[in-house]
């Protein structure tokens, strides 16, 4: 048995000169410049930066959704930059979970068949789905509404249930874009405690957002700028941090 | 074998849920599906109806077939196509009662054989009543047992009458009720010109055997043969034979052939003045007529098929451009571009089975439609309920399936290849 501090220090990914370049036209783009980056078990990571600073890029090829142009990606001590697309495809389903920010919930089913739907392309995940989907669904404080259909919920439990279905297949990490852009502040708020909550249950978080009281919540804020990583720093130093970037604009500006 | 296995529960898992998805994606755009597969409902409907009802006509062709005997010979004459005789008047050719003398002797495959006098139609009364245009047959004793036409009171002709001459007659069941005879009418006399004669039994009604002919004024009254002979001078004759079995009819007419020939002194390369034929011919073609109908009907329901086809990939390739973002959710969190394309394959396939199976539904409902159509036009004229045939329904659902395969191949394929950051960013 491993103790839990030796547990929090495994490191679930590992990112070394991440690149990713769009070619349009003759032009190109590099969305991810050469990025490494290191992320250890149970970390709560915001990842900030403006739009076309590269964090969706970068959140893509975290989830497996996109092949880095070059470099090293390893997840769960596994190299994913020469794997099949099928081999993808069983590694977002096993080790990654999504949280988007228009929820994604198919119209049609049910809370509950919402949150089954990663286990029915899961191998083992079949015959248990209905138990798990119930005990995930419990986990993000949605026990009674399982039932109902995504347009008989609000925005908060919509994102609930998504979040859930992200969590079903006990996913290594958590990936979340922009999960409260869709929402009101308050509901904000309570899907933010509904994370808060998630990373002390344990569970490896990556929230990208461009919202200051949202990365707040984080322990640890990633800066991104021109596709590389501006600056890398615990949230309590966050203040500080943005601090310096607007001294910076105001320099690069005068 | 493991692998095999897995692959066979991931294929399991999602066809339950493609089924139920495909389902209720169809009962949420009702309209929509209605409106696509009404090409494969058409198609489906009426290659049924057709399969349907000829088997149906077969299985009645073939009960009078089987009434009729399929070991009955008819011999009738007939002019030869070429040679000399190709212009020789009937009378020349005609037979007579005593060509068919020692028949039974020279051909050992025909077990019995009646000479019939066919007739002029005359009118037949009794009381009030009379009937115009009614066929007469002259037949010999033997015809009962050729023809298994059942009775419906009193006797058959007997060898007595036929040896006597006596005036007596057979009637079938129809004149029986337009003549307004007792119900039991046996020894009860009905005229025939001056001639008096005394029915001695009711056959069975028939529709006529020759085609064209309306059943509508069909009456018809059997008399001994040499009765026949009585009450009109020199009837054509022909005859029918039956062979000891249906295996030898072929061998049967042969012998009748070649003794025939050998009374009329026909030289060898001679052509026959006489036909002798049996029902086998006839449902031979009978048969092949079917077939060519129901190819025919095959071909013209294939292109309503392959528009309904064109119809199903149309709505398949509109489906998956609604469907892109839950194709990217779904690719995101781990379905492979096999899952996807099993997934709107099964779609499409379930799409061409719900068109199928209300194809089959309207099948049998026009199927009753064309079966009373002779009802309702020709009196007395009966077909009995007809279902579509099990093999017809199997066929049509797989042919349906396959439809949904071929053409929702190209949306399920053009559905798997998305990617799914593109396809999760569409509008």
């Amino acid at each position: 048995m491993q103790t839990i501090a030796a547990k929090a220090n495994k490191p679930v990914i590992r990112l070394q000169d991440v690149t990713r370049v769009y070619e349009v036209g003759v032009e190109r783009i590099h969305a991810l410049d050469g990025i490494s980056l290191a992320l250890r078990e149970n970390e709560y990571v915001a990842v900030m930066g403006a739009s076309g600073s590269g964090k969706s890029t970068l959140m893509n090829v975290l989830g497996c959704l996109d092949r880095a142009t070059s470099g090293y990606y390893e997840l769960d001590g596994q190299d994913t930059t020469r794997m099949s697309d099928a081999a993808l495809a069983r590694v977002r389903n096993e080790r990654i979970g999504f949280v988007f920010q228009s929820f994604e919930l198919l119209g049609q089913l049910s809370a509950l068949k919402n949150v089954e739907m990663p286990l029915i392309y899961s191998r083992n995940g079949w015959w248990s789905r209905r138990r798990r989907a119930d005990s995930v669904l419990e986990r993000v404080g949605l026990g009674e509404r399982v039932d109902h259909r995504p347009n008989q919920l609000s925005g908060g439990e919509k994102q609930r249930v998504a979040i859930a279905r992200a969590l079903v297949c006990e996913p290594s990490i958590l990936l979340a874009d922009e999960p409260t852009g869709n929402l009101d502040s308050k509901t904000s708020e309570g899907i933010m405690k509904l994370f808060d909550q998630l990373h002390r249950e344990g569970q490896t978080i990556v929230i990208v957002t461009h919202e200051e009281h949202v990365a707040h919540h984080a322990k640890r804020v990633i800066h991104m700028k021109d596709g590389r990583v501006y600056s890398d720093i615990p949230s309590n130093r966050n203040q500080a941090d943005k601090a310096k970037m607007q001294n910076d604009e105001r320099g690069g500006l005068s | 074998m493991r692998a095999l296995m897995r692959a066979l529960m991931v294929f399991l898992r999602l066809f339950y849920q493609s089924v139920y998805l495909a389902l209720s994606q169809i009962w949420a755009n009702k309209t929509r599906a209605i409106l696509t597969t009404i090409g494969i409902v058409i198609g489906v409907a009426s290659v049924t109806a057709v399969i349907a009802t000829l088997t149906g006509l077969k299985t009645e062709v073939l009960n009078m077939v089987e009434e009729f005997g399929t070991n009955t010979i008819t011999i009738i004459p007939g002019r030869p196509e070429e040679g000399a005789k190709r212009f020789a008047s009937w009378w020349t050719i005609r037979f007579l009662p005593e060509h068919f003398d020692d028949m039974l002797e020279h051909c050992p495959s025909v077990a019995r054989f009646s000479r019939l006098g066919w007739m002029e139609p005359r009118t037949v009364q009794h009381g009030e009543e009379s009937v115009e245009g009614v066929k007469f047959l002259g037949i010999e004793p033997s015809y009962h047992d050729i023809v298994k036409r059942p009775m419906v009171l009193g006797r058959k002709v007997s060898v007595i009458d036929d040896m006597q001459v006596r005036q007596v007659c057979l009637i079938d069941s129809k004149l029986h009720r337009k003549l307004r005879l007792d119900r039991d009418c046996i020894g009860q006399s009905v005229l025939v010109g001056h001639q008096r004669f005394i029915v001695v039994g009711v056959i069975e009604w028939r529709p006529p055997m020759e085609p064209g002919q309306s059943p509508e004024n069909h009456y018809e009254v059997f008399i001994p043969f040499r009765t026949a002979f009585k009450l009109q001078r020199e009837p054509p004759v022909i005859a029918f034979a039956a062979s000891k079995s249906t295996e030898i009819v072929e061998d049967a007419q042969a012998e009748i052939r070649f003794f025939l020939r050998q009374k009329r002194n026909m030289k060898p390369t001679e052509p026959d003045t006489f036909e002798v034929s049996s029902v086998k011919r006839y449902m031979d073609m009978f048969n092949s007529i079917a077939l060519i109908l129901t190819l025919v009907a095959v071909g013209v329901v294939s292109i309503s098929l392959l528009v309904g086809g064109v119809g199903i990939m149309n709505i398949m390739l509109v489906s998956v451009s609604e469907r892109t973002r839950e194709i990217g959710l779904r690719k995101a969190v781990g379905a492979k571009k096999i899952a996807i394309l099993t997934q709107f394959l099964i779609e499409s396939v379930v799409l061409c089975f719900v068109g199928g199976l209300v194809g089959i539904g309207f099948g049998q409902l026009l199927t009753i439609a064309l079966v009373n159509i002779p009802r309702a036009l020709i009196e007395g004229f009966s077909m009995p309920m007809v279902y579509i045939p099990v093999w017809a329904i199997i066929l049509s659902f797989s042919f349906t399936g396959c439809i949904g395969i071929f053409f929702g191949m190209f949306p399920a394929i053009k559905a798997a290849r998305l990617d799914p950051i593109e396809a999760l960013r569409h509008e």
